[in-house]
C-alpha cells in the first residue's frame, strides 16, 4: 500500500505515516465469525503459534532455572548476602519466592477458558472489535525474527486480556505481561489471569536491589530466548483522563538492555493503540479524578460490576503498529562498545547516553501509539460541548462538527466516520450512544449532570457537574494529540506581545515547557514542534507568515477560536494553581497535603466565581499533579511576565 | 602426515639459459647476475659464511656451478611459479573439469590431483550459483602506471649494485595483498592508481641500510615487502603519494646466519618464507612451530610488523613470544638491544614498537627467535559437539583447565558440510560403507541434527605417551559437553581446509562468487553472541545492498586464550545482478566489522590494520594511544620515508 510521508514525529525517526484513509480500510472485525460460529469450537480450535527463530516453547518451571541459576542473579545474591550478613543460601531462598510470586504460568486451558468467556462478553458488550491485519501480519513477521515487545496503551482493565484475545484468535504466540500486583489480591481471578500468561510485580521497590534483580532477569530471559512476546503498559496505568500519560522507563530499559550488550540481535518493540469508543470505566475515572478512592481490585467487585454487561460500549479498534527496530533506532546514538569494559552480569546503572535514549524512544512509541488511536466523531462533538457548557443547538452542534471533522482530517487525524451516512444521522447516533454524558432537549444540546436525590449543597452540586464535564474532557483528550501543537501556536499568537515570530515563539516555548507532563511532547522536540505547527496552521490557511511574523488570515479566526478554547481549561487549571500556590500554601507543604488542599482551594474558586470561571477540570487531580510537577520544574518563574500575561 | 607435501615449484637457473637470455632482451644480463646472488645466498646457508659484498661475486660464481642447491621455494620473479592475479601457484587450482566434477590440479597438496564429487552440488546449493554462469578473468596485465623514477636515487642505487628493477610486471605484483578488491581488480583487469616506481632486492642487512640512507637523502618513499600475503590493504600505496616509491622486496635476504643449540635460538633473516624457515631448521632437527595459515607464502619479517599468530601458538606461542632479539633498519638507524636477555626490565619493550609496526618504521632485516626440537610425535584428531554452544562451552574449558593441545579448533556448521564438500572421492566400498555407518551413529543414534552439528579440530604433539595422554584428557572434556570422537580424519582435513581456502576463493571468482575473510579476538563470555550477531548483521546487509542470494556466513573459533578466543569469519555470496560487488562487499565487511566492535570484539587478533581498517584505530586504543605512536612515528621517521601510511 502506497505511503505518504507525513509528519513524522521526530528527526530521523524511521516512521511514515500511513495515510489516514488507507489504514482505516485495513480493518477487520473479529466479532463477526465469532456471531456467526461456535464459541466452544474456536476456544477448544487447534493452537500452534510460530515462535522466534522456531525454538520450542518453554515450560514455566524451566524459565524460572534459568532465572535462578543466571550469573546476574548469582552476582546481587552474593552481593546482597555480604551486605545483610545472610548466608547466600537464605537470599537464594528469598529470590526463589520472589519469582514465585512474580512468575507467569501460562496454561493453554485456561487461555481457551477466557477465550470462550471473552467471546460471550464481547459480543454482549461491543458492536464491533476491529484489528488492522496487516499489522498482524507484520507482527507475525517480526515474532519470527526478533524479540518483540508489545506497547500497548493503556486505557482500561480490558486492555491486556483483549490482545491476548486477538493473539489467540490470529494464532500468534501468546505475551507474557506485566501486570501490577493489585490484582494478585483478587481471589482465584488472580491466578486465572498468571495462567493466562501475566506475571505481577510489585508498584514499588525502589531500593529493594534483590527484587530488581529477580524481576530484570526474568524478563530479560524471556527477551533473550525469545519465549514469548512481552507486554506491557509503558504509560505504567491506566490512563484516567485519556491523553497519553508520561511514560515510565523501567521496563522499556529492562527489554532494551539485552540488545545493547549484545545478548540479542535486535529487539522490535510494536506499540499497539486501543481504542474505545466509550471506556467501561468512563465515570469511575471522573469520580477518582476528583478525589473518590478507587475502589480496590477484588473478585467481588467484579462480580458486581456485571451490571456493565447490559450496556452498550460501541465498537473497539485495535491497531497494530509497525515494529520499531531497537537496532535501526540506536544507530549512531548510543555506541554499544561502551559496554565492552564490564562484565555484562553485572547490574549498573544505565549510562546517560542510554538513558537519553530510552526516554526518546519511550516518548516516541507513545506518539505512535497516539497517531494510531482511532477517533470516533464523538470526541469532536465532545470537543465543541465543552467550549459551549451552557449547550448549543443541535443544528450549531452538526455544522461545527462537520467543519471541525475537515479540520481534523486536513491534520491527517486517524478518523473513522462512517461512510455515506448523512451527518446528522452520524451526530445523532454518537448522541444516543453517549446519552449519559450529553441529551438533546428542546433542540439544544447540553451535558448530563447527575441529579442527586435529596437537598444539595453548593459543593456536591459542583461535584456532580464535575463528573459530567471530566467524563466529557476525557472524550474531548482523544484528539488532543491531533490539535495540540497548533492549538499552542494559536494560544502563543493570542498571548505574545507582537506577531514577530521570534516573540511567539518565545511564548510558544513557554507553553510548550509547561504542558509537557500534561502532553506527550518528546524531549527536545519544541523547534520541530513549532514548526509543524506553523506548516499546519498555514496548510489550513488560518495563518499566514510574511517575513518575520505570524499573522492571522481572515479566514483564520474560527480555527484560531476553536483552538484557544482547546486550550483553555488547562489554562485555567493552571491559573488557579498558581493563585493557590500564591495565596494560600504555606511553608513546609508537603505533596501528600498538597492534592486535598489544593482541591478544597479550586472548590472555594469555583464556588465563588461560578459563571466566568468554568475551568471544572481543575478538580482533577491529574491536572493538580501536572500543574505542580511543571511549576516544579522551576523554569516557569523565570517567565513571571509571560505568565502573568496568560 | 603434515598438511602439505611442499616440492619447490623453482626452476633452478643455469648459467646457459641466462646467456640465451642475454641476447635476446637487456633484462637477461641483469637476470643472470640476479641468479648468482640467490645462488650465493644457498651457500651462505651451508657454510654459515659472512654475508658477502657485491665485488666477492665472481669468487661465489665458481662455487655457484658446483654447488646447485635449491633454497627458496619463491625464485627470484615470483610470477614465474606464482599466480600474477589470484592465490598462490600457478600450477594449483581448482576447477571444474568437462563431467562438472571439482578438481584440484598440480601436485603440492594432499588434495592435489583429486576429484571433489561432492564440491559441486555444495557450490550450487550453497550460492545459488552454477558452473555453468562462468565469470572468468579479463587478462590484462599490463594496464600498469607509467614509473616516475626519482633519478638522482636510480644513480646512486645503481652504484651500490643493489639490484631494482621498473619491469611493470615486477611492480604490479608487488601493488598489492591479497584483499578481494586487489585481486578482483586484478582478475578485472583494471587499473591500480598506484603502484609502486620500482622493486629493489636488498641481500642483506647492509643492502638494506644503504637503501634506507639513500632513501632518506633522496626523500624517496619506501614500502617494505615481504611475502606479499596482507589482507589488509597495507601494501597498496597511497594515491596520494607523489614521491618515487620503491618496493623494498626482502625476499634475497632468506637465511638461516646461526643456529645456537645451547639456548636454542635461531638467528635469521627477514625475508625468509615461512615453510623454507621451518623447512631448513627440520634439517638441524628443529622447529619454530609458528605455522600461520599463510605460511607457505608470509615472511618471517611481515609476521613481525603485524603481529602474526601461528595455528600451534598454545605449544610455542605467538610471533611476540616467539621473538628474542629483533634488528630493524630504520631512517634515524638501526634499532637493536644489546643482549638476548629472555626478558628485561627496562622500561616499555622496545620490541613492541615494531610488532604490529606494519613497515610504518622501517624495516626488520633479521631476527633472532626461539626454536625447539621437531617433536617426536603428531596426532590429528576431531570432535563432533550437537551445536555451536556445546562446542564453545567445550573450548572454553579446555581453555580453563589450560590443557588445549598444539591446535584446537572449532568449526561452525556451514564450515562443516563445507569440509564435507572437499571430501575426496572414495575409492574403495568398504570405505563407502565406514563413512556411512559413521554418520548413521551420529545423526540417527547419538540424534545430532546434521544442520546443527559442530566439529573441532585437534593437533597433538609432544612424545607419543604425553600425546595420548593429553588426548584423553581433552576427549574427557569434550564427552561432559556431548561430544563425540570422530576421528583423525576429520581432523586432518579441516587443517587442509585451512590451506586450499584460498584457492578455493579463486574457483568463487569464476563463477560470480566473492569471498574474504575477517577476525577478530574477544573475550569467552561473548563468543556466542558476538557470532550470532555478526552472521546475522551479514546476512541483513546483504539483503538491505541487493545481494539476490543468501550469503555464506560462517565462522570458527582458531585460538583459545584464558580470557577469551579469535574468532575467524567467513563470507561470501553470489553477485550476480549487482553492479559494483566489491563496493558491496567492502560495505557489508565494514558493517560486519562494526558490529564486532559493538559486540567486544578486537579489530583484530592477527591480520593487522593496513589501510583497511585506519579508521577504527582511535576507538580502539583511543586517541591518546594514537598520538603515542604518532610520536614514535614521527621521531623515528620524520620524513615519511615508509611512506605506506598503514595503521595511523
Amino acid at each position: 500500500k502506497a505511503c505518504t510521508p507525513n509528519y513524522s514525529p521526530g528527526r530521523g525517526w524511521p516512521c511514515f505515516n500511513t495515510d489516514p484513509m488507507l489504514k482505516r480500510d485495513g480493518f477487520e472485525d473479529i466479532l463477526e465469525e465469532r456471531r456467526n460460529s461456535s464459541d466452544l469450537k474456536y476456544a477448544l480450535r487447534c493452537y500452534a503459534p510460530v515462535l522466534y527463530k522456531g525454538v520450542t516453547p518453554c515450560k514455566a518451571n524451566m524459565l524460572k532455572n534459568i532465572v535462578l541459576q543466571s550469573d546476574q542473579l548469582h552476582y546481587v545474591i552474593n552481593q546482597v548476602s555480604q551486605e545483610s550478613g545472610e548466608a547466600p543460601d537464605i537470599i537464594q531462598e528469598e529470590a526463589s519466592v520472589i519469582l514465585e510470586e512474580m512468575a507467569h504460568r501460562l496454561q493453554i486451558s485456561t487461555v481457551r477458558f477466557f477465550a470462550f468467556a471473552l467471546s460471550k462478553a464481547f459480543k454482549t458488550l461491543f458492536q464491533h472489535v476491529c484489528v488492522n491485519e496487516e499489522g498482524i501480519q507484520r507482527l507475525q513477521q517480526a515474532i519470527q525474527e526478533h524479540p518483540v515487545v508489545l506497547l500497548p496503551s493503556h486505557r482500561s482493565y480490558m486492555d491486556f486480556l483483549l490482545m491476548s484475545y486477538i493473539l489467540y484468535t490470529y494464532d500468534l504466540a501468546l505475551p507474557v505481561i506485566a501486570a501490577g500486583m493489585d490484582f494478585m489480591g483478587m481471589k482465584f481471578v488472580g491466578e486465572m489471569l498468571r495462567m493466562s500468561g501475566a506475571f505481577f510485580i510489585r508498584r514499588s521497590f525502589g531500593g529493594d536491589k534483590l527484587y530488581w534483580a529477580v524481576f530484570s532477569e526474568y524478563v530479560k530471559t524471556m527477551l533473550r530466548n525469545g519465549f514469548a512476546p512481552i507486554e506491557f503498559f509503558l504509560e505504567g496505568t491506566r490512563s484516567r483522563t485519556c491523553k497519553s500519560l508520561t511514560p515510565k522507563l523501567g521496563l522499556l530499559n529492562i527489554v532494551i538492555e539485552p540488545f545493547f550488550k549484545g545478548e540479542v540481535f535486535d529487539v522490535n518493540l510494536v506499540p499497539v493503540s486501543i481504542s474505545y469508543e466509550r471506556i467501561l470505566e468512563e465515570s469511575l475515572y471522573a469520580r477518582e479524578l476528583l478525589g473518590v478512592p478507587k475502589p480496590k481490585e477484588s473478585t467481588s467487585g467484579l462480580l458486581k460490576a456485571r451490571r456493565i454487561l447490559s450496556e452498550d460500549y460501541g465498537s473497539i479498534h485495535v491497531y497494530f503498529g509497525q515494529p520499531v527496530s531497537v537496532r535501526s533506532l540506536a544507530q549512531g546514538k548510543v555506541n554499544r562498545s561502551t559496554y565492552n569494559l564490564f562484565p555484562r552480569h553485572i547490574p549498573r546503572k544505565p549510562m546517560e547516553e542510554t538513558q537519553s535514549f530510552v526516554n526518546d524512544t519511550a516518548y516516541r512509541i507513545v506518539r505512535l501509539q497516539e497517531d494510531n488511536m482511532v477517533l470516533k466523531p464523538w470526541v469532536l462533538m465532545a470537543s465543541l460541548l465543552l467550549q459551549n457548557l451552557e449547550g448549543l443547538e443541535l443544528s450549531v452542534l452538526t455544522e461545527q462538527t462537520v467543519w471541525l471533522r475537515g479540520l481534523a482530517l486536513s491534520y491527517a487525524a486517524f478518523l473513522d466516520w462512517p461512510d455515506h451516512a448523512p451527518t446528522a444521522k452520524v451526530v445523532s447516533s454518537s448522541l444516543a450512544l453517549h446519552r449519559g454524558l450529553a441529551c438533546v432537549s428542546g433542540g439544544r444540546v447540553s451535558l448530563v449532570v447527575g441529579e442527586p436525590l435529596g437537598p444539595v449543597t453548593p459543593e456536591e452540586a459542583l461535584f456532580n457537574r464535575a463528573v459530567s464535564v471530566l467524563s466529557c474532557a476525557s472524550y474531548r483528550n482523544q484528539v488532543l494529540h491531533v490539535f495540540l501543537r497548533p492549538a499552542m501556536l494559536a494560544v502563543a499568537m493570542h498571548t505574545a506581545a507582537s506577531s514577530k515570530k521570534n516573540e511567539v515563539y518565545n511564548c510558544f516555548s513557554f507553553l510548550w515547557d509547561m504542558f509537557s507532563n500534561d502532553f506527550i511532547l518528546c524531549p527536545g522536540d519544541i523547534v520541530q514542534d513549532f514548526e509543524e505547527a506553523c506548516y499546519l496552521l498555514v496548510k489550513t490557511g488560518a495563518v499566514q507568515m510574511p517575513q518575520q511574523d505570524i499573522v492571522m488570515t481572515d479566514i483564520g479566526q474560527p480555527t484560531l477560536s476553536f483552538f484557544n478554547g482547546l486550550l483553555e481549561p488547562f489554562l485555567q487549571g493552571y491559573q488557579v494553581v498558581c493563585r493557590y500556590l500564591c495565596e494560600e500554601a504555606s511553608e513546609g507543604l508537603t505533596e501528600k497535603q498538597y492534592i486535598p488542599a489544593v482541591r478544597s482551594f479550586a472548590y472555594s474558586v469555583l464556588c465563588v466565581f461560578t459563571g466566568n470561571l468554568r475551568c471544572y477540570e481543575v478538580l482533577s487531580s491529574d491536572m493538580q499533579k501536572n500543574a505542580l510537577a511543571a511549576l516544579l520544574r522551576g523554569k516557569l518563574p523565570t517567565q513571571k511576565a509571560l505568565l502573568a500575561r496568560l | 602426515g603434515a598438511p602439505l607435501l611442499l616440492n619447490c615449484g623453482r626452476r633452478p637457473p643455469t648459467a646457459d639459459s641466462a646467456t640465451a637470455a642475454d641476447k635476446t632482451n637487456p633484462r637477461g644480463k641483469h637476470c643472470l647476475w640476479l641468479c648468482f646472488r640467490v645462488l650465493s645466498s644457498c651457500l651462505e646457508i651451508f657454510v654459515l659464511c659472512p654475508p658477502l659484498t657485491s665485488d666477492s661475486i665472481s669468487t661465489v660464481l665458481a662455487a655457484a656451478t658446483i654447488t646447485m642447491t635449491l633454497t627458496s621455494t619463491v625464485c627470484f620473479p615470483r610470477q614465474e611459479i606464482m599466480k600474477w592475479n589470484g592465490w598462490g601457484y600457478s600450477d594449483s587450482k581448482f576447477l571444474f573439469n568437462k563431467k562438472g566434477q571439482a578438481e584440484f590440479t598440480g601436485k603440492r597438496y594432499r588434495l592435489s590431483g583429486m576429484v571433489l564429487p561432492s564440491l559441486q552440488d555444495w557450490f550450487e546449493n550453497t550460492f545459488g550459483a552454477s558452473v555453468n554462469h562462468k565469470s572468468p578473468p579479463a587478462l590484462n596485465a599490463s594496464a600498469v602506471p607509467p614509473a616516475s623514477l626519482n633519478e638522482a636515487f636510480v644513480e646512486d642505487l645503481k652504484a651500490t649494485g643493489i639490484p631494482f628493477s621498473h619491469e611493470a610486471e615486477d611492480r604490479v605484483f608487488r601493488a598489492h595483498g591479497h584483499c578481494l578488491h586487489e585481486i578482483f581488480a586484478l582478475r578485472e583487469g583494471k587499473k591500480f592508481e598506484r603502484v609502486p616506481d620500482m622493486v629493489v632486492w636488498p641481500n642483506c642487512h647492509n643492502d638494506v641500510v644503504k637503501i634506507v640512507e639513500l632513501a632518506c637523502k633522496h626523500n624517496v618513499c619506501l614500502i617494505p615487502y615481504g611475502g606479499g600475503t596482507s589482507v589488509t590493504s597495507a601494501l597498496e600505496c597511497p594515491p596520494e603519494e607523489t614521491r618515487c616509491i620503491v618496493s623494498l622486496d626482502t625476499s634475497q635476504m632468506n637465511r638461516i646466519l646461526w643456529i645456537d643449540e645451547k639456548n636454542l635460538v635461531a638467528h635469521v633473516e627477514a625475508g625468509i618464507i615461512g615453510q623454507d624457515l621451518e623447512r631448513l631448521l627440520n634439517e638441524s632437527g628443529y622447529c619454530t612451530g609458528h605455522e600461520p595459515d599463510s605460511m607457505e607464502f608470509s615472511s618471517l619479517g611481515g609476521w613481525v610488523a603485524t603481529r602474526a599468530s601461528g595455528m600451534k601458538k598454545n605449544v610455542y606461542g605467538n610471533i611476540e613470544d616467539l621473538v628474542i632479539h629483533i634488528k630493524v633498519v630504520t631512517p634515524r638507524g638501526v634499532i637493536e638491544k644489546s643482549c638476548q636477555g629472555p626478558r628485561m626490565s627496562t622500561g616499555p619493550d622496545i620490541h613492541h614498537f615494531i610488532l604490529g609496526s606494519e613497515g610504518t618504521l622501517g624495516v626488520v632485516t633479521e631476527v633472532t627467535m626461539k626454536i625447539r626440537p621437531i617433536p617426536e610425535y603428531q596426532k590429528y584428531g576431531s570432535v563432533v559437539f550437537p551445536n555451536f554452544e556445546a562446542g564453545v562451552a567445550c573450548l572454553r574449558e579446555v581453555a580453563k583447565q589450560r590443557c588445549a593441545p598444539a591446535s584446537i579448533r572449532l568449526m561452525d556448521n556451514e564450515q562443516f558440510q563445507f569440509g564435507h564438500a572437499l571430501k575426496p572421492q572414495v575409492s574403495s566400498i568398504f570405505t563407502n560403507f565406514v563413512e556411512g555407518l559413521k554418520k548413521f551413529y551420529i545423526t540417527k543414534f547419538k540424534g545430532f541434527d546434521p544442520h546443527q552439528l559442530v566439529v573441532a579440530t585437534l593437533l597433538f604433539e609432544g612424545d607419543r605417551e604425553r600425546v595420548l595422554q593429553h588426548e584423553k584428557q581433552v576427549y574427557d572434556i569434550a564427552a561432559t559437553f556431548g561430544g563425540l570422537a570422530a576421528g583423525e580424519d576429520n581432523g586432518q582435513r579441516g587443517y587442509i581446509l585451512t590451506f586450499v581456502i584460498a584457492y578455493l576463493r579463486d574457483l568463487g571468482m569464476d563463477y560470480y562468487v566473492v569471498a574474504e575473510s575477517f577476525e577478530t579476538s574477544v573475550p569467552w563470555d561473548r563468543v556466542l553472541d558476538l557470532c550470532r550477531n555478526v552472521k546475522e548483521r551479514i546476512n541483513r546487509e546483504c539483503k538491505e545492498r541487493g545481494v539476490q542470494f543468501q550469503p555464506l556466513t560462517s565462522c570458527r573459533v582458531t585460538q583459545t586464550y584464558d580470557a577469551g578466543a579469535c574468532v575467524y569469519f567467513y563470507f561470501a555470496f553470489n553477485y550476480r545482478g549487482l553492479a559494483d560487488p566489491v563496493h558491496t562487499y567492502e560495505r557489508v565487511e565494514h558493517a560486519a566489522r562494526e558490529e564486532i566492535l559493538a559486540n567486544g570484539g578486537s579489530l583484530s587478533h592477527h591480520h593487522g590494520v593496513g589501510k583497511l581498517r585506519k579508521e577504527w584505530m582511535k576507538e580502539s586504543i583511543s586517541s591518546l594511544g594514537v598520538g603515542m605512536l604518532q610520536s614514535v612515528k614521527d621521531y623515528v621517521d620524520p620524513d615519511n620515508i615508509f611512506g605506506n601510511r598503514n595503521l595511523l
